[in-house]
C-alpha cells in the first residue's frame, strides 16, 4: 500500500512539473514572436535551395521578418497561392489564364532566376561531347533513333560510330515542372512531337525508364550504359553528368552554362507580367531549353505584409541575384531586372481579402 | 462467481464499452476511407466506367486512363517477392525457434526484426544503387542466354524493373512473415514435440508433424499481412521498378505499380479528371488488397479442418 501511494505521488509530481514546463514555455514563445513578422510561402522544389539560402540571408539583414517556404512542387504552390493558404506561391511555370480567373485575388508573377533542362548521358568508353539538335531530341525521346551509331546521329557526332549501345531513354516518372518544360520546348520544335506526345508535367512516353525526382534521373543514367536523361541543370552541374550541347535557334551548339541560360531571356519579347515561355530563344548564344521560376504574389494582402513583400522583392534583384550563381542559377539579365524592380513598385496592394 | 455479481463491477462495463468503442472507430474509419476515396474517384469512374480497371492507356495529356498495366504490376511484383520470401522466413523462423543454439537464436532473430526497422527510402536507393547493377551485370545476362527461351527471361538487361522490385519486397516483407511465423510456431504446445518424438519421429519429422501441420492458419496469416505490406509498398518500389505502364511477361522489363503512380503523379496532377484517376487507382488498390486476403482467408478456412493433428 505504502509504495503503491509514494508511486502515485511521485508521478503527482513528475506531472505537476510537466505542467510548469509547459506554462514556462507557454509564457515565454509569444515575446519570442511578437515583434517577428512571419511570411508563409510554398510552391516549386527547384528554386527551393535558392530561396532558403535567400529567406536566410534576409532574415540576418531584416531580423524582425522571417519567412518560410515549403517546397512542395509547382502545382501544390500555385493550388495554395488560389486557395489563400500561404501569402505567396512559387512556380517554375506561369500560371494558365484558367488558374488566374480562379483565384480570388490578382496574382503577379515575379521572375526569379533562370533554370534549365539539361540532357545528360552515359556513353561507356565516349568521353567527347554530344551535340544533339531538336530533331535528334525527339527522335530519341520518341523512340525513332534506338541506336548511339544512328547515321541521323553521326551527322553532328561522327565520332560516335564505333559506339554500339542502344539508347536507353531516361525520363521524370513523378509529375514535375522539369518536364513541363522539356516537353514544351520538344513541342515547340516538333509539330509532330506536340500531335503525339503534346506538354504538360507528366505525359504518354514512347519508351525509356521513369525515375523519381532529377537523383533518380541521374541514378537510372549512370547504371544503365547508353543511357539519356533530362534533369534541372543545377542538379546536373552538382551531380557531375556530361551533357550535352543543344542547337539553338540560330543554329549554334550551345552548352547549358548560367551565361547561356540568362541569355535566353534577352531573345524573347517578354510582356509586362512576365509569363512567357523563353524555349527556343531567338538570342544566337543562348540556350534553348531555359525557363524562368516565378514568386506568385497575391494583390490583396494586409498591409504589413505588403510592405515587407515589397522590400523583399526589391532585395532579391540586388542581393539575391548576386547569391544566385554559387547555388548555379542563372541570374536575371540586368534589363530584366530593372522592369522587375519598376513592376515591384508599380504593384498597387490591396488590402480588401475578396471573398467569392 | 454468478453473471450477476460480475455486473456489480462498473470498471469491467467501461473497459467493455471503451473496446467496444475502439474496435468500431477502426472499422468506421476503414468504412470513412473507402467513402471519401470512392466519393474522389466518382468523376473518373462516371466517365470511364468499369473499363477503367481493364484498359490499358495511361495518358495524362490526352486525359484518357486506365489502371491494368498497374494493377498488373502490383501484383506480380508482389507475387514474386511472396515467392522469393515465404520459404526463406519459414525456414528462418524453424531454424531460430528449433534448430539454432540458443546463443545464436537471439541475436539472428534480432537481425531479422531490424531489417523490418530500415525505412523503405532507404531500401530503394540501395536497389537502385546496389541491387540493380549487381541484376544487370551478374544476373541478367547469364539467365537471358540459358533460360531465354522461357518468356519470363527474356528481355533487355536493364537492372531496374518488375524481378529488381520483386526481390527487394522480398527483403521489406521477411521480417513481417518470419517475426510472425516464429510467434505462430512457438505457440505450439511443447507437448506436440514431445508426442511426435515420442512416436520416434526424427527432428524433420517432428518439425513438419507437429509443428509445422498445425501452424498452416498462422502462417496463412502472416503471408497475408506480408502480401499486404508488398502490395501496398511506394517509396521502395517507384525507386526501382522502372515506372513504365505496361503489361510484359519478361520479369526483366521496367513495370508500374498502383502504388507507385499515385505517389509520382498525384502532387503535380494537373486536372481533376487525373486527380479522379489516380483517387480511383487507390480504389483499385483498396479492393485488390480486399480481394486478395478475402480469398486466402476462405481458402484457409475451407481447409481448416485438414490442419488438425
Amino acid at each position: 500500500m505504502t509504495f503503491n501511494f509514494l508511486n502515485i505521488k511521485m508521478n503527482l509530481l513528475k506531472l505537476l512539473f510537466l505542467f510548469f514546463a509547459f506554462g514556462i514555455c507557454l509564457s515565454f514563445a509569444p515575446k519570442s514572436f511578437a515583434s517577428t513578422q512571419l511570411i508563409n510561402g510554398a510552391g516549386a522544389s527547384f528554386p527551393y535551395p535558392l530561396y532558403s539560402l535567400w529567406f536566410k540571408t534576409y532574415n540576418k539583414v531584416k531580423p524582425d521578418v522571417q519567412i518560410n517556404y515549403q517546397s512542395i512542387g509547382s502545382g501544390g504552390g500555385v493550388r495554395q497561392v488560389i486557395q489563400g493558404t500561404v501569402d505567396f506561391g512559387a512556380s517554375d511555370s506561369p500560371m494558365k489564364d484558367s488558374e488566374m480567373a480562379e483565384s480570388k485575388s490578382a496574382i503577379h508573377h515575379i521572375p526569379t532566376v533562370l533554370g534549365a533542362v539539361a540532357l545528360t548521358f552515359n556513353i561507356p568508353g565516349y568521353n567527347g561531347d554530344i551535340k544533339l539538335t531538336p530533331e535528334l531530341l525527339v527522335g530519341i525521346f520518341s523512340a525513332q533513333i534506338k541506336k548511339w551509331n544512328d547515321p541521323r546521329l553521326l551527322v553532328e557526332n561522327p565520332s560516335l560510330k564505333d559506339i554500339k549501345n542502344y539508347i536507353i531513354p531516361i525520363r521524370r516518372a513523378d509529375g514535375s515542372g522539369t518536364t513541363a518544360v522539356f516537353t514544351e520546348y520538344l513541342s515547340k520544335v516538333s509539330p509532330d512531337w506536340k500531335k503525339k506526345f503534346g506538354e504538360g508535367k507528366a505525359i504518354k512516353w514512347a519508351s525509356g525508364l521513369g525515375g523519381k525526382g532529377n537523383e533518380g534521373v541521374t541514378g537510372l543514367v549512370k547504371q544503365n550504359p547508353g543511357a539519356i536523361g533530362y534533369v534541372e541543370v543545377a542538379y546536373a552541374h552538382t551531380s557531375g553528368t556530361p551533357m550535352a550541347s543543344i542547337k539553338n535557334k540560330s543554329g549554334q551548339f550551345i552548352k547549358p552554362t548560367l551565361e547561356a541560360i540568362s541569355l535566353a531571356a534577352n531573345g524573347v519579347k517578354i510582356p509586362d507580367d512576365f509569363r512567357v515561355s523563353i524555349t527556343n530563344s531567338e538570342d544566337p548564344k543562348s540556350y534553348p531549353i531555359s525557363s524562368f521560376t516565378y514568386l506568385l504574389i497575391p494583390e490583396s494582402m494586409p498591409q504589413e505584409k505588403s510592405k515587407i513583400f515589397r522590400d523583399f522583392l526589391k532585395w532579391s534583384m540586388v542581393e539575391g541575384q548576386a547569391l544566385a550563381p554559387n547555388l548555379q542559377y542563372a541570374k536575371l539579365p540586368l534589363d530584366l531586372v530593372s522592369r522587375v524592380q519598376k513592376k515591384v513598385d508599380a504593384i498597387v496592394f490591396s488590402t480588401v481579402i475578396k471573398t467569392k | 462467481m454468478t453473471k450477476k455479481t460480475r455486473d456489480h463491477h462498473p470498471g469491467d462495463k467501461i473497459f467493455f464499452y471503451s473496446l467496444r468503442v475502439v474496435a468500431f472507430l477502426t472499422v468506421g474509419i476503414f468504412l470513412l476511407m473507402v467513402l471519401s476515396i470512392g466519393k474522389m474517384s466518382l468523376p473518373a469512374l462516371n466517365k470511364f466506367s468499369l473499363t477503367f480497371f481493364v484498359t490499358n492507356d495511361w495518358n495524362p495529356i490526352e486525359e484518357i486512363f486506365g489502371a491494368l498495366p498497374f494493377i498488373y504490376g502490383t501484383i506480380v511484383s508482389s507475387l514474386i517477392a511472396l515467392i522469393i520470401s515465404l520459404p526463406v522466413s519459414i525456414g528462418m523462423a524453424l531454424f531460430v525457434n528449433e534448430v539454432a543454439p540458443r546463443w545464436l537464436a537471439a541475436p539472428l532473430g534480432f537481425l531479422v526484426e531490424m531489417l523490418a526497422a530500415i525505412p523503405s527510402i532507404v531500401y530503394g536507393l540501395w536497389g537502385l544503387f546496389v541491387l540493380a547493377p549487381f541484376l544487370r551485370n551478374y544476373v541478367q545476362p547469364p539467365l537471358g542466354e540459358h533460360l531465354g527461351f522461357i518468356p519470363l527471361f527474356d528481355g533487355p538487361p536493364l537492372g531496374v524493373g518488375m524481378l529488381a522490385a520483386g526481390i527487394i519486397l522480398a527483403f521489406m516483407i521477411t521480417p513481417t512473415i518470419s517475426t510472425i511465423c516464429r510467434e505462430v510456431f512457438s505457440a505450439v504446445p511443447p507437448v506436440m514435440r514431445e508426442a511426435a518424438y515420442g512416436l520416434g519421429a526424427t527432428k524433420w519429422e517432428m518439425l513438419k508433424l507437429a509443428i509445422f501441420r498445425s501452424s498452416v492458419p498462422g502462417v496463412g496469416a502472416a503471408v497475408m499481412l506480408g502480401f499486404g505490406r508488398a502490395l501496398g509498398e511506394t517509396m521502395a518500389v517507384t525507386m526501382i521498378i522502372g515506372n513504365v505502364p505496361q503489361i510484359k511477361l519478361s520479369l526483366f522489363e521496367p513495370a508500374q505499380t498502383m502504388a507507385s503512380l499515385i505517389a509520382n503523379e498525384y502532387a503535380e496532377a494537373e486536372t481533376s479528371l487525373q486527380l479522379a484517376s489516380l483517387t480511383s487507382v487507390g480504389l483499385a488498390l483498396f479492393l485488390v488488397s480486399l480481394i486478395v486476403n478475402g480469398a486466402a482467408r476462405f481458402v484457409i478456412w475451407k481447409n481448416k479442418d485438414s490442419y488438425k493433428v
